[in-house]
């Protein structure tokens, strides 16, 4: 590619010989991607480093992206030494000392993904090629996190998804590049079907109402599988299109049906929609087979399920991370779990900047920030092998999930995993979900290999 | 054949929703001659009117509860409304679970505001432009409402529940003798087709009836005559402008118990309210109302498992196939005049 | 000159001009100072321009001349888009066979919607298209998941075919390129305190979008363009002349039917990724948007306003209260905080807003769109005497 470089720089000599007067070309150099500098892509040169956060700021999800981006200033803050330190002082490595990254000052900036994958990339390629950014985190949804990781694949970037949940970001879509620490449809099928079968018995029928794409998807099959080896039936399993808004022809059949269980497998407008649907036509004070009929939504978030409001209550539902583990609380079989200190500090530091508890959103994204900054640290360098190589089989403690391993194989978390149920007597707005069971980490973990796809060797770029 | 029945009724209930939002549209749409890309916005507005509505009754004062934890360890503040401490707890919780049927006498002012401003100051002037010129400034418009509610409310859903009274369902196949919990329905759904069917008799009946609606009608069918008989015609319209925003509003209003609203609810609702008016025809007031049950019904049936077993993906698709059909075979949807928007 | 008249090669050739240097042109401000936040001139969003310009143009042949206002066109954008990466993933990296494929399955595709929705004119017609547009839509994200990808989409993998390409080797992944240059290459070259970046698919982009500028051009100026504006005027005056005017308007629709598919297929060629809410109604309602905004029936209008609403969506929505305030640094913090205050609502999460008043404004004071902005300066600095002879002699509408 060299010979090219030689015409090009004459011809543009030539183009700009008005400005050479001014000032000589100083630097020219070739790249595969902008500001390629010592063999990797944007590697950081001045005193500071520029983190990528791509969150979403306008459509449906914009209050989840909004409290991610709080998440990500909070650790910017931890990671400059500025701020009581939260997770810091209860992370088990102790790289990271509040001077930054390897002594380099963190600066962020920000773009909006509008949960749409053209939009997300073109927002993340702008961080990348203007602003200098070395990695690229947030996102709450699948679709924009596999878009935005192939991105970062190819350009020789860290990506650190944020909230996403399908099983393909790090099965058939895995990338080298890319790393997940919330959990996926997999997990919540394992660590939800023992606790529904103890709470509604082994001899259930479920009807699965299913949002038509690869999240909707995954889910449902995670679910049906985990239910059906402990000796549910699943009567029948509906897909419904995203954009569907009301639900009611779709929930109208199933108590002719003969289900007592309804999953429902949406997320987001989606489930909110769905479930208040379902409690509206009365589902829940119904018998069906001489059982109570229940409600069963895979993936809770806190945030929607306030926009679902008094309809969550008693509902079961699995989720990455809730605040309340701050304070403790008793789980199903009566016996007391301890509060746990790193949420604490999490809470303490978050809630007294915002004055409200974090999301799990901001959760996995604060953690995913302080592991990416840890990795460097440990690496010593900021080159993305050297920090993937740092990630991978890293095992830490104390980031609010208990001990927690960054396998290898798929890049993915392998963590507890929390299942809650909707609160029936909440004493705030935020004060919505109750963890009653943490479903350890030996029940959900799989073989890397059952979703196929091909992580790849690490991209430095230029 | 209850499955069959069971989605008759939903699809009559979706089925009053749309054609509750298209008759208002086509008040503007098809008569004013104005493409109003904000339709689904004054829909979104009529929604928030209960939540504001919801909102300011909900005002309150707070206490300290030192026996309860807030999520810092700190002693809990609760909340106490002011209108449970000043009418006492069952007159002011009463109050506050009727605030979205009570919130209709709230919106209406405020629906006939927005209304009129948005005619004067706005889409009076666009009458005689391209409808190109009409999309871009309404549709700026809806951008710029949506985007004011988002930065008040957010992006998530508020959860605007019914009255307690209409919070269950009640079981219509016991009630036509069939087996129990065959057909079920809601009660706020019943609740919100009625409402659907008395709005569009009163604006029917208004338009019908009234010596106000001959003109409109009039009007609508030949403006430059009308005019020419010296009535002011101008102000006929803005009156039916600000008609069509209260309709809009208070199907938007009575929605919010069925589904959350946000803030981008309009923008949802706007595609599909275009597909409904024009399926049922420009200009055509009863045909906006017959297309909306016709494709409220048939989105219904589509959405049942036994057909999508046969077509997989017929429910992602149903109304646009319908509106196809129906377009080709129906030059000018089921009931439009000749002449209307087509050129 | 090349078949065009005066005015028309002045325009084109500024085009072609302002394309050449636009890296120079869209990085006005310095690395290091504040407002380089408004610089432009990066790969990602350049390739936007002149894409979306692309695309715009095309939209404007139908709209501009024929008055058909089709609000469906993002399916053909999508459409060209899955054929490019299909293309990618079996046949070769090199983007050409991708945007051939592109283009003509694109075509295809429009032929078939045109054919059924040209049946019907006005609004129904509008519905028919936004109908195929939002069906294409739905099925991709669900049912055709295997086709498509569904949700996630579909991005080369290092485990595809690609039959004419050579096997890779160990640890690289496919790149698009353009016989062995690839897309992503950059050239930058640091001026004093600017750095301006030449990027290998910008200039890619940048020669189709000014052919396909061209084609616009002359396809204006034909006898098919006048008949085209003659569908627009008076289609029943025409059908009493003898000429059936649906070959004009089906041929109108195709063509602009593979500028989207062209639009999106380069969009693969820069940056290999679909996703279906690609063809999702508020996509093909941008386009409309944009050529309304930028000025329907004209030349560079279109490109315009494709270029400023892609401006306001990738650098505003990326301004957040940080920047502000270290723009305001040097003023008081009261006076700071006001400031942010005011201006908070209408940058970063808050885009969208400003971009609705620019709908407004611009179609309030300006109903010829951007282009009549344009003019109007250029009026007032060049021929002023002129310009008041010119409004006494306009109709009155």
């Amino acid at each position: 590619m060299s010979d090219i470089k030689i015409t090009r720089r004459g011809i543009l000599k030539g183009g700009t010989i008005a400005g050479a007067g001014l000032a000589m070309p100083t630097i020219f150099t070739s790249s595969a991607w902008a500001g390629g500098h010592s063999g990797f892509t944007n590697a950081p040169t001045g005193n500071t480093v520029t983190l990528g956060f791509n969150v979403p700021q306008s459509g449906p999800y914009a209050d989840e992206g909004a409290d991610e981006l709080r998440a990500y200033q909070l650790a910017v803050e931890h990671l400059n030494g500025e701020g009581d330190g939260g997770m810091l002082n209860t992370f088990s490595s102790k790289a990271l000392d509040g001077t930054g990254i390897l002594g380099k000052k963190v600066e962020y900036v920000t773009g909006d993904t509008q949960t749409k994958s053209d939009a997300a990339r073109a927002s993340a390629r702008s961080m990348i090629e203007k602003d200098g950014a070395i990695m690229i985190t947030g996102g709450s949804s699948s679709g924009v996190a596999v878009a935005v990781q192939a991105l970062c694949q190819e350009a020789g970037v860290i990506f650190m998804a944020g909230l996403t949940h399908s099983n393909d970001t790090t099965g058939k879509d895995k990338k080298a590049n890319g790393f997940r620490h919330f959990f996926n449809s997999y997990m919540t099928g394992a660590a939800l079907a023992p606790v529904l079968a103890n709470a509604y018995g082994n001899d259930r029928k479920a009807y699965h109402l299913t949002a038509d794409y690869n999240w909707g998807y995954t889910t449902e099959e995670a679910v049906k599988n985990s239910t059906e080896a402990l000796g549910w039936e699943t009567v029948a399993a509906v897909r419904t299109p995203l954009t569907q808004t009301d639900f009611s022809s779709y929930i109208a059949p199933v108590l002719q049906s003969g289900a007592d269980v309804l999953v429902l497998n949406h997320y987001g407008g989606n489930m909110v929609n769905s479930l208040t649907n379902a409690v509206q036509f009365g589902l829940r004070e119904k018998m069906v087979n001489d059982k109570n009929f229940e409600i069963v939504v895979p993936l809770y978030s806190r945030l929607m399920a306030k926009g679902a409001g008094a309809n969550v209550k008693g509902i079961f539902g699995s989720t990455n991370w809730h605040w309340s583990l701050a304070q403790g609380f008793t789980d199903a079989s009566g016996k007391k779990v301890a509060p746990d200190a790193a949420s604490a500090a999490f809470v303490k530091s978050f809630g007294e900047k915002y004055g409200f508890p974090p999301s799990q959103a901001a959760h996995t994204c604060y953690v995913q920030t302080i592991l990416y900054a840890d990795a460097c640290t440990r690496a010593k360098s900021f080159k993305p092998s050297a920090v993937g190589e740092a990630l991978e089989g890293f095992r830490f403690d104390g980031l609010g999930n208990g001990p927690t391993l960054y396998r290898a194989e798929d890049h993915q978390c392998f963590k507890d995993v929390l299942v809650v149920r909707g609160k029936e007597n909440p004493t705030s707005e935020y004060d919505l979900l109750e963890v009653v069971e943490i479903t350890p980490v030996d029940q959900v973990i799989y073989d890397a290999s059952i979703f196929g796809g091909e992580l790849g060797g690490f991209n430095n770029g230029a | 054949m209850d499955a069959i029945l069971l989605q008759i009724l939903n699809g009559l209930d979706k089925g009053s929703a749309y054609a509750l939002i298209a008759l208002g549209l086509t008040l503007i749409f098809g008569t004013l001659g104005v493409v109003n890309f904000a339709h689904g916005a004054l829909f979104m507005v009529g929604a928030f009117c209960a939540v504001t509505f919801q909102r300011i009754l909900n005002i309150s004062f707070q206490t300290i509860d030192p026996t309860k934890k807030d999520f810092l360890g700190n002693p809990l503040k609760v909340d106490t409304t002011y209108i449970e401490s000043w009418l006492g707890p069952n007159l002011g919780s009463g109050i506050l679970d009727w605030a979205v049927p009570i919130s209709i006498l709230f919106a209406i002012p405020v629906m006939i505001l927005i209304g009129y401003v948005m005619e004067r100051g706005l889409i009076k002037h666009f009458y005689r432009r391209p409808h190109a010129d009409q999309i871009l400034v309404t549709f700026g418009l809806a951008i710029v409402l949506q985007e004011i509610i988002k930065f008040f409310y957010g992006a998530n859903p508020i959860p605007t529940p019914a009255p307690e009274m209409f919070a269950g369902s009640f079981d219509f196949g016991a009630a036509v003798g069939l087996a129990e919990d065959t057909i079920i329905y809601p009660y706020w759904r019943l609740v919100y087709f009625l409402f659907s069917m008395g709005i569009i008799a009163a604006v029917f009946s208004f338009l019908q009836f009234t010596t106000f609606g001959m003109v409109v009608r009039a009007g609508m069918a030949d403006r430059e005559t009308v005019g020419l008989l010296g009535i002011n015609i101008d102000r006929r319209f803005t009156i039916m402008f600000a008609i069509a925003a209260v309709v809009a509003g208070l199907a938007g209003l009575m929605y919010t118990p069925i589904n959350a609203p946000n803030y981008h609810m309009g923008m949802d609702f706007l595609v599909l309210s275009f597909v409904v008016v024009v399926v049922g025809g420009m200009g055509s007031l009863s045909g906006a109302v017959l297309a909306g049950f016709l494709l409220g019904i048939l989105e219904s049936f589509a959405s049942m498992k036994e057909v999508i077993a046969i077509l997989p993906g017929i429910n992602q698709i149903i109304i646009y196939l319908v509106a196809i059909i129906i377009l080709l075979t129906r030059p000018r949807g089921l009931m439009g005049r000749k002449g209307v928007m087509e050129d | 000159m090349l078949g065009l008249s005066k005015s028309d090669i002045r325009i084109f050739l500024l085009v072609v001009v302002l394309t050449i240097f636009a890296p120079f042109i869209l990085n006005p401000f310095p690395e290091a100072s504040g407002l380089a936040q408004f610089n432009a001139g990066y790969p990602d969003l350049m390739q936007r321009f002149v894409i979306f310009g692309i695309f715009a143009i095309g939209f404007n042949i139908l709209f501009g001349l024929t008055g058909y206002l089709s609000f469906g066109h993002a399916a053909f954008l999508g459409v060209g888009s899955y054929a490019a990466i299909w293309m990618m993933k079996l046949l070769t990296m090199n983007v050409i066979p991708g945007i051939i494929m592109s283009v003509l399955i694109a075509g295809i595709f429009a032929v078939a919607v045109g054919y059924i929705s040209l049946k019907r004119t006005g609004i129904y017609f509008s519905i028919l298209t936004l109908a195929f547009a939002q069906m294409s839509f739905a099925l991709a994200y669900s049912v055709l998941t295997p086709i498509t990808g569904g949700e996630t989409g579909l991005q080369p993998k290092i485990s595809d075919p690609r039959m004419l390409d050579a096997a890779l080797a160990s640890g690289e992944a496919p790149r698009a390129n353009l016989f062995g240059l690839e897309m992503g290459t950059s050239y930058e070259l640091a001026l004093s305190g600017w750095v301006f970046t030449f990027n290998v698919g910008y200039y890619v982009a940048a020669i189709v979008m000014i052919i396909a500028l061209y084609i616009a051009i002359r396809i204006f100026r034909s006898p098919f363009g006048v008949m085209l504006r003659a569908v627009k005027s008076n289609q029943q005056r025409m059908r009493y002349t003898g000429l059936n005017p649906k070959p004009y308007t089906l041929a109108a629709f195709v063509i602009s039917g593979m500028y989207a598919g062209l639009a999106g297929g380069l969009m693969v060629a820069m940056d290999t990724q679909v996703g279906p809410e690609r063809m999702f109604w508020t996509a093909s309602g941008e386009v409309v948007l944009m050529t309304i905004l930028g000025g329907t029936g004209t030349i560079v209008g279109p490109i315009l306003g494709a270029g400023l609403i892609k401006y306001m969506e990738n650098i505003l929505s990326k301004i957040n209260a940080d920047i502000l305030y270290e723009w305001f640094a040097m003023l008081p913090d009261s006076i700071a905080d006001i400031l942010v205050f005011v201006i908070y609502p209408f940058i970063g999460k808050g885009w969208h807003l400003t971009l609705g008043i620019i709908f407004m404004c611009v179609v309030i004071f300006l109903p010829g769109g951007l282009v009549e902005g344009g003019q109007r300066i250029g009026n007032m600095f060049g021929r002023k005497k002129k310009t008041e002879g010119e409004k006494s002699s306009q109709p009155a509408e």
